[in-house]
């Protein structure tokens, strides 16, 4: 790499993020984040000191060569660059927007310690997207090795684990219970964050290496486990079924009309795109004080979306019932019982969020939802929290402040408390352990081969909700895994 | 695509449908069913698997037109197809000789009904049917249903045909007359039917079976849209249910969630039937 000292580099800033501004994007659904220009992105390979011994790798789960891809960009071999970044990781335009860069590899970059770190996910998008907007190569396909595998769960994991699979020479079904592959990159992440298109480019042509995708294929009901593994041929199973299942407080009023878990809501926002209703035939709803329950990715999404749903009724592109219709500005809080720092999203998100206009309320807990008497939410009592002794996470556990209740005035209340796995493609499969929290045991983390002979399981479904690198990390290891027992036989 | 083989109208609004879905008809039980998208604009919805054929790899189902989706659906022809049919979904009838059963079916209900009163008949049940509509030309597979019982009886609320009065009547008389002898009741149709059967078996102590049609969206457990209270907490009606005690059910609480969408759903008719008469003027 070139010729600037050390001590030149550390003076470059980092490069902030081209974006759409907060007042334009709070009424559209396009990507806030419009990525580096070809400039940015060379200035800030230089500002990376290409460590001997780069801490940063350490930070990323799936241990990209980080120095590397980041050297090569800087040389104008951006070929490269890809190829090192392809050889960790499969899904790099996506991570490269969602990863929690600041609590992974940046983090741990050498830079952050008395400046800001290296923007290594910015510098991967860039890359990525580069790649996916000169098309897609044909993927080259070993020869047919006749065995055939069963991928449950169209995610991160699942698809990570199909691609790899096929590029083997392997047969491969993957079976979906919904009507659309991606998981919550499809059904729960917005479009303004993480655009479909994107998705779908990055997911590469499956259909070309050979791998065939079967929708509306709810596994547990349609086929179990075993009739997968017997009657229907396949030599092999993985499990990539994420954490779907939602979570409510169990608080009065939480069945009221107008209390819906982020899943519901995200679900119709974007998988059924309930923002472009009624060209879509699914309705969603936005009233005019909507409180959003979490402070995690889930939450933040919820929050900023059902923020851009308002603007858009307010605009009148999206048509607004009687009682929703008003002039006045759509209020949207975060409701989260710990304080700032405890935040887990994304700092980005959190950043945007605010940006946008979302009120954050930390240290306040709902304990009860009122209603009126058509059973539609009118009301919250929340309670004030203080932060007490660290908990089994590590963080200072929220305790109630007794007598701070208070009410809040909201119409809307959205349940973005985490998940955990769905239980349904577990029926009929008792010999596969699960532990108390609902996930499937595997016996060892680096292949994810579980307790049932001859099935595999990585992601969500194995480390309760966490994130799309995790899962496709598992998934890659998963496959690795598979080829060597259909290759050895054991 | 799931290929569109029969279709013909029971009912002025009912539209009974086979479709080709081998895979689903080939585990499906009585008292399950499919969520349809029509086409990729369109909604998922839940519609009862009425009856299937897993040699011919069909699965029958009978929709009432209420709405935007429903209507959409009467305007598919043999050989259309739906975008998409998720199933078997939801939990089997609990089927078994428990004596002596009634089946109260109201409107469209009645389809959904058949499978499982013909699998209590099966079972060995003494099998009582109560078909109720609200006038003559709503009433349909009435045969079907009279063929798998041992007694039946048909009321419409306008008296034009049967007996003129509402399900509830001959249910509260039949548990009057043979008191214990009645081991269970099912009844389906709309809300409002269901929670006055269940009024009027509660005092009886019969255990009384509904199957609960609430708002829903994936259908396999991951929104919770669907959620009903019961006495001991909230189910997910799509993986916990469709069937449930009657006597635990929050009804009011059921029906004020059904009819959350009421302004969109009326919007998106209307924008319907306005695209279907330019269809017609063009
Ligand atoms: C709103 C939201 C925002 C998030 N934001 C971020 C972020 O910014 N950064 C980040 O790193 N992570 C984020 N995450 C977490 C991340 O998306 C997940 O960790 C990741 O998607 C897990 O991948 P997976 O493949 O294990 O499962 P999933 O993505 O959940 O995919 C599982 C798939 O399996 C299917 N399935 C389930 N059961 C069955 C069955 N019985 N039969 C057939 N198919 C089945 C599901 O329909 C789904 O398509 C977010 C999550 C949510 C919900
Ligand atoms: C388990 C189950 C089984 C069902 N079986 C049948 C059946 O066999 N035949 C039949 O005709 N109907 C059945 N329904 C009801 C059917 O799903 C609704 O009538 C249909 O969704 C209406 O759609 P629409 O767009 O035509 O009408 P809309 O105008 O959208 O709605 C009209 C009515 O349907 C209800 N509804 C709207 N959307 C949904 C939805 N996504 N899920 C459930 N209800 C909704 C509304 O509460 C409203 O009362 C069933 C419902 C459930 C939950
Ligand atoms: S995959 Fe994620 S953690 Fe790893 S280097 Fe890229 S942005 Fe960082
Ligand atoms: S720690 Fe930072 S400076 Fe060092 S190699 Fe990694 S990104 Fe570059
Ligand atoms: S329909 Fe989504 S959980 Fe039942």
């Amino acid at each position: 790499m070139a010729e600037l000292t050390i001590k030149q580099r550390r003076q470059i800033p980092r490069h902030a993020m081209p974006a759409q501004e907060a007042a334009e994007r709070r009424s559209n659904f396009s990507e806030v984040a419009l990525g580096y220009t070809e400039e940015q992105a060379i200035e800030e390979a230089n500002r990376c000191l290409q460590c001997k011994k780069p801490p940063c790798v350490d930070g990323c789960p799936v241990e990209i060569d980080i120095p590397g891809f980041i050297g090569a960009l800087h040389d104008g071999d951006k070929e490269e660059s890809l190829r090192i970044l392809k050889s960790k990781n499969s899904l790099p335009a996506i991570c490269g927007r969602v990863c929690p860069q600041e609590t992974q590899c940046e983090i741990k970059c050498v830079l952050a310690k008395k400046a800001e770190p290296v923007a290594i996910g910015r510098l991967e998008r860039f890359i990525a997207d580069w790649d996916l907007e000169r098309g897609a190569a044909t993927p080259e396909v070993a020869e047919p090795t006749g065995k055939r595998v069963a991928v449950v769960g169209a995610g991160p994991a699942g698809i990570t684990c199909a691609a790899d699979l096929a590029r083997l020479g392997h047969s491969v079904t993957i079976f979906e219970s919904l009507h659309a592959p991606g998981g919550v990159l499809v059904y729960g992440i917005p479009e303004f964050r993480l655009p479909k298109d994107t998705v779908y480019q990055e997911f590469g042509c499956l259909e070309c290496m050979g791998v065939e995708f079967v929708p509306d294929a709810v596994i547990g009901k349609l086929y179990t486990i075993d009739e997968l593994l017997g009657e229907q041929g396949f030599d092999a199973v993985f499990l990539g079924t994420g954490a779907g299942l939602p979570s409510f407080m169990r608080i009065p009023g939480i069945n009221y009309n107008g209390v819906l878990s982020a899943n519901e809501f995200l679900t119709r926002v974007n998988l059924m795109k309930a923002y472009r209703f009624p060209e879509y035939d699914t309705p969603v709803k936005v009233k005019k004080k909507v409180a959003v329950i979490g402070a995690g990715n889930v939450a933040m999404d919820s929050a900023r979306s059902a923020l851009r749903l308002g603007h858009l009724q307010a605009a009148g592109v999206l048509p607004a019932g009687p009682e929703e219709a008003s002039t006045e500005p759509l209020e949207v809080h975060i409701v989260y019982r710990r304080s700032p720092v405890e935040v887990p999203a994304r700092a980005e998100e959190v950043h945007h969020a605010e940006e946008e206009g979302i009120i954050f309320d930390f240290l306040t807990n709902p304990v009860e939802i009122y209603g009126d008497d058509k059973w539609n939410v009118c009301g919250m009592r929340c309670i004030r929290m203080e932060l007490g002794e660290p908990d089994d996470s590590g963080r200072r556990r929220p305790t109630p402040i007794e007598g701070s209740e208070f009410d809040m005035e909201v119409d809307m209340v959205i349940m973005a408390l985490g998940t955990s796995p769905n239980p349904l493609v577990f029926r009929n499969a008792d010999d596969l352990e699960r532990s108390r929290w609902g996930t499937v045991e595997v016996k060892d983390e680096k292949t994810g081969l579980t307790t049932k002979p001859r099935v595999w399981a990585g992601g969500d479904v194995v480390t309760g909700a966490a994130t799309v690198i995790s899962a496709m990390g598992a998934g890659k290891a998963a496959a690795g895994d598979i080829h060597r027992y259909l290759m050895n036989g054991s | 695509m799931y290929e569109l083989l029969e279709k013909e109208y029971v009912t002025d609004i009912t539209i009974m449908m086979v479709i080709k879905a081998p895979a689903v008809a080939r585990k499906t039980q009585p008292g399950e069913f499919v969520i349809v998208r029509t086409d990729e604009t369109g909604e998922r919805i839940p519609l009862t698997i009425a009856d299937f054929d897993r040699d011919a790899g069909t699965i029958t189902l009978v929709v009432q037109e209420v709405g935007k989706s429903t209507m959409q659906m009467g305007k598919l022809g043999v050989g259309d197809g739906f975008a998409n049919v998720v199933g078997p979904l939801g939990h089997a009838t609990e089927i078994e000789d428990f004596g002596t059963v009634v089946c109260v079916s109201g409107g469209f209900a009645v389809a959904p009904m058949y499978p499982i009163t013909r699998g209590l008949k099966e079972a060995g049940n003494h099998v009582i049917s109560i078909l109720g509509a609200r006038s003559k030309d709503l009433l349909f597979w009435e045969d079907k249903i009279e063929s798998v019982s041992d007694e039946f009886i048909v009321c419409t609320d306008d008296g034009s045909y049967g007996r003129k009065a509402l399900v509830t009547e001959p249910l509260k008389e039949i548990l009057e007359e043979r008191g214990k002898e009645v081991k269970r009741v099912w009844a389906i149709g709309p809300a409002i039917m269901m929670k006055f059967c269940a009024l009027t078996t509660k005092p009886f102590g019969v255990k009384t079976i509904v199957s609960l049609n609430t708002i829903m969206v994936d259908g396999t457990g991951m929104c919770g849209g669907c959620r009903v209270q019961l006495e001991d907490g909230a189910r997910f009606v799509c993986v916990d249910g469709p069937e449930f005690d009657a006597h635990q059910v929050d009804w009011d609480l059921m029906m004020a969630r059904q009819s959350y969408y009421k302004p969109e759903e009326q919007l998106a008719v209307e924008r319907w039937e306005h695209r279907c008469q330019l269809e017609a003027l063009a």
